[in-house]
């Protein structure tokens, strides 16, 4: 008997299209011969909004200067929650795709009954729909007619890779000349009627309360306009930026803290990090059918210390009050997540509160753009309604905002007597690394901890794997090992404020992981590339490695001082692939000469984008390997400006090749986390290959280079 | 209030200030002019670099008396979209940034390099640049525009 064909399941929409369904929410013609296109993703500095303009464009048959993309915001955007985890080309670009296809559909519908000619018979080319007979009208022409006030249906098409044509080609940034001209397109550079600048006081040892403050200084200086205090929150607003620095310096003066909070040994991460209490979560595990048998096990510790932001502008907001409304302009990454969190603090509804985007610099994460959103809407509120803009200095941006979260990870693997893989285990300590806001009951900001009525100080957390993880991202390997079991535990305290960094945990797993299978290669005598080829069966993932290892000759002849090494990952084991081979040159003091990478993002919606952020990701990546760690002593943090947080230099930056293999009719994911992982890897592999020492704690420094000499010799 | 005469991007002008503050905090705050970025107020990343004279100098820690009767050129000096800078148009070209909050600062350093040697190796470059922090990663990018801004420079 034949059984009937099990149904295909019901076509579903785009999550972030499912979740706005309203197709007015994400696109409108005007009678300008211009369509807007209001994503809820951000600009930070990774070309989102030129990839996604290009998407609606080619969806729609239309020139890219017609495409005008608006600036998310509370008062009108579609909802998709934050712009991280190299998701926006997924969500934004997915559903922007799927509803211009719609909208496209609709308006030749309406094209068809108004010029009376059948559907499949119209064309349409730069918005103009045309038909037999010389029959034609527009996009424009018929936008009163046609209302978008409609909800999304699942099951549209868009077009196929083959019929796209601005797509996977490299289209000038369209943000590029505002910057190069210095047009004001930074938050930091608006200047609003009437506006006022506000300076917020924070203490010098971390978490110190502010027991006493004396006002007279500050209330001497000229332009003052107001001091504000609620608990050991305490900050000024004057007429001027220059006024409001003197008078946090004033302030500063008169106020008298408490002991503070007693930091972990910087000198001992390790030991702290798992000393802590902690919640285990069993990330992953996998049973062999018919388990080997075990003749030795490796145990190997790695780690990496808390990484700043370190975004070179110093966050900045403003804020403006009009009775029980507030209106904010901010940098952050999720306009509505902000909105919520404030609404928390303030103990307002929601609809009180808009919360508009403006560009900021680079933030690679969660850094202080939500803190000082709410410091301006604090001290807005003592400006009679002007609006006041504030922005933290450069010692608040290293020393307040959240860190990347250190990491212990030790991974122990039972070998046979072939030395092959028989059981794998991965352990992760550390704090959470998301405390992101706008997620949970309480709110995550800053002078939310600070008020007289404080809320209580969040403890990150972290997202489960199905959302990539967030300690735990990467951690459970690509390749087939017969058996592994991975497990996390989270620390329930927080002596330093953690979130979301670039990549999250991936930076410190693949580090750990990669390093760990270049050390069990290299004990077999076997090639660390031929090595991982062997244990990995996705082809998108061997063509990465291979690419990448054709490109950098693999494996160069040996030079004394030069070292060659390989890295590899697909970002959260779902996004994109990259594989990595660094060369490095140097004996205590090493220098990166070259890194190689390629890297299968899918569909390349913007290549030279993708390779900008894959070239970026692999320069920032090389600094935090040989550079970057937060310092402090048990106090405070001590690593508040750039040269005690050195970042690397144009001398120091490595010649980067970076290979994109196009795959069009694979869905796109985005490329600005992949990596950083892999290169980290390749580094310390490549100083085992000059070297022959194994440094497997962050960064790679010459101190760290001595010590891991002296333990081998 | 003492004066303060110098030159802006080629107009002379006399600035009421105290002459002890910054010239970056003059410029964005007194003048309005907010291409010149604020980074670090210690002169340790060059976002906010200026040319005075005709060096690179970071305006956060330059006092405005120190600028007397000199020539201070900002990146709205540099050029605009009607009339650009080779730097400039090099810079969207090579598509040479990633946020851009670093740019204008960069563009100066290489609009000063430029000056003292038109002709400057990927080497020269990247020391005349040294000074200037980038976070995005997009170091290559930029080293690239300025060797191209110098090639079409000397074809003129």
């Amino acid at each position: 008997m034949n059984q009937p064909a099990p149904a295909p399941p019901p076509p579903k929409l785009p999550v972030s299209l499912a979740a706005n369904p309203k197709l007015s929410s994400w696109l409108k013609f005007s009678s300008d011969g211009l369509v807007t296109v209001s994503p809820g993703k951000v600009e930070i500095g990774q070309g989102i909004v030129t990839a996604l303009a290009q998407i609606a464009a080619d969806e729609l048959d239309i020139d890219l200067s017609r495409v005008q993309m608006s600036r998310a915001s509370t008062a009108a955007s579609p909802n998709e929650g934050v712009t991280s985890g190299s998701l926006s080309i997924q969500q934004s670009g997915r559903a922007l795709r799927h509803a211009c296809a719609e909208v496209r559909g609709i308006f030749l519908q309406h094209a068809a009954e108004r010029l009376g000619v059948e559907i499949d018979a119209l064309d349409i080319e730069d918005g103009t729909i045309s038909g037999p007979g010389n029959v034609r009208t527009s996009y424009w022409e018929l936008a009163d007619e046609v209302s978008l006030d409609r909800d999304a249906t699942a099951g549209v098409t868009p077009k196929i890779a083959a019929r796209r044509a601005l797509t996977g080609n490299s289209v000038q940034r369209i943000d590029i000349p505002d910057k190069v001209f210095a047009r004001r397109r930074f938050i930091h550079d608006q200047v609003l009627a009437g506006m006022l600048h506000g300076r917020v006081l924070r203490p010098e040892h971390t978490r110190a309360k502010l027991i006493a403050l004396k006002e007279d200084g500050a209330r001497a200086v000229a332009g003052l306009v107001a001091i504000v205090r609620d608990g050991s929150f305490a900050g000024v607003v004057s007429a001027t930026e220059h006024g409001a620095e003197l008078a946090l310096q004033a302030l500063r003066k008169g106020a008298s803290w408490s002991a503070g909070d007693m930091l972990p040994d910087e000198a001992d991460l390790a030991s702290f990090l798992k000393a802590q209490p902690s919640e285990l979560t069993v990330i992953d595990q996998k049973t062999a059918a018919s388990p080997g048998k075990t003749a030795r096990t490796i145990r190997r510790q790695y780690t990496r210390p808390y990484i700043a932001h370190a975004s070179i502008a110093p966050s900045c907001a403003m804020a403006r009050w009009n009775g029980d409304r507030v209106h904010v302009w901010t940098h952050s990454q999720g306009v509505y997540l902000l909105r919520a969190d404030l609404a928390l603090v303030l103990k307002l509804p929601a609809e009180n509160i808009t919360v508009e985007h403006l560009e900021g610099a680079g933030c690679y994460g969660h850094n202080a753009a939500d803190d000082v959103a709410l410091d301006a809407v604090l001290l807005a509120k003592a400006a009679g309604g002007r609006p006041v803009r504030v922005q933290w200095s450069r010692q608040g941006e290293m020393s307040d905002a959240p860190f990347g979260a250190a990491m212990a990870i030790e991974i122990e693997a039972d070998l046979d007597a072939q030395g092959e893989i028989v059981d794998w285990r991965h352990d992760i300590w550390g704090n959470g690394h998301v405390a992101r806001p706008g997620r949970a009951a309480l709110p995550a900001l800053l002078a939310g901890f600070e008020l007289a009525e404080p809320f209580p100080r969040m403890v990150s957390t972290n997202p489960p794997q199905a959302n990539g993880g967030g300690g735990d991202r990467n951690s459970v390997p690509l390749y087939d090992f017969p058996s592994w079991r991975i497990e996390s535990h989270r620390l329930t305290t927080m002596p330093i404020r953690t979130s979301a960094l670039r990549t999250l945990g991936a930076q410190g797993n693949v580090f750990a992981i990669e390093s760990f299978l270049d050390e069990l290669a290299a004990e077999r005598g076997e090639d660390p590339v031929a090595f991982r080829l062997r244990h990995l069966r996705d082809e998108r993932a061997r063509d990465v490695i291979r690419a990448a290892a054709a490109r950098a000759r693999w494996k160069p002849a040996r030079q004394p001082g030069i070292g060659h090494g390989v890295g590899f990952a697909r970002y959260k084991n779902t996004g994109a692939y990259c594989a990595a081979i660094a060369e490095i040159e140097g004996a205590e003091d090493i220098s990166v000469r070259k890194l190689t990478l390629a890297v299968d993002v899918g569909e390349a919606i913007n290549p030279d984008g993708v390779i900008n952020q894959i070239e970026g990701g692999a320069i920032q990546a090389t600094s935090w390997v040989l550079k970057e760690r937060v310092r402090f002593d048990r106090q405070r943090i001590t690593s508040t400006d750039w040269t005690e947080y050195p970042i690397l230099r144009f001398s120091e930056v490595p010649d980067v090749e970076v290979e994109v293999i196009q795959r069009p009719d694979i869905d796109p994911v985005g490329a600005g986390e992949a990596a950083h992982g892999p290169v980290t890897a390749a580094i310390a592999n490549a100083v085992f290959d000059a070297l022959g020492v194994r440094v497997r704690h962050l960064p790679i420094t010459r101190d760290r280079i001595i010590a891991a000499m002296e333990l081998t010799s | 209030m003492p004066s303060v005469r110098f030159r802006l991007n080629g107009v002379e002008l006399d600035v009421d200030a105290d002459p002890d503050r910054s010239l970056l905090d003059i410029l964005r705050g007194q003048l309005g002019m907010t291409g010149s970025h604020f980074g670090c107020g210690a002169g340790e990343c060059g976002a906010c670099n200026v040319i005075v004279g005709d060096r690179a100098v970071s305006a956060c820690d330059t006092p405005l008396w120190s600028v007397a009767d000199k020539d201070v050129t900002t990146i709205e000096g540099l050029g605009t979209s009607e009339r650009p800078h080779p730097l400039q148009r090099a810079f969207i070209v090579e598509q040479a940034l990633q946020c851009g909050y670093c740019v204008s600062g960069i563009l100066i350093s290489a609009a000063a390099l430029l000056k003292r040697n038109p002709s400057p190796t990927s080497r020269e470059v990247k020391q005349a640049l040294d000074r200037n922090l980038c976070r995005c990663g997009s170091h290559h990018r930029m080293v690239r525009a300025v060797l191209r801004a110098a090639e079409e420079m000397a074809a003129q």
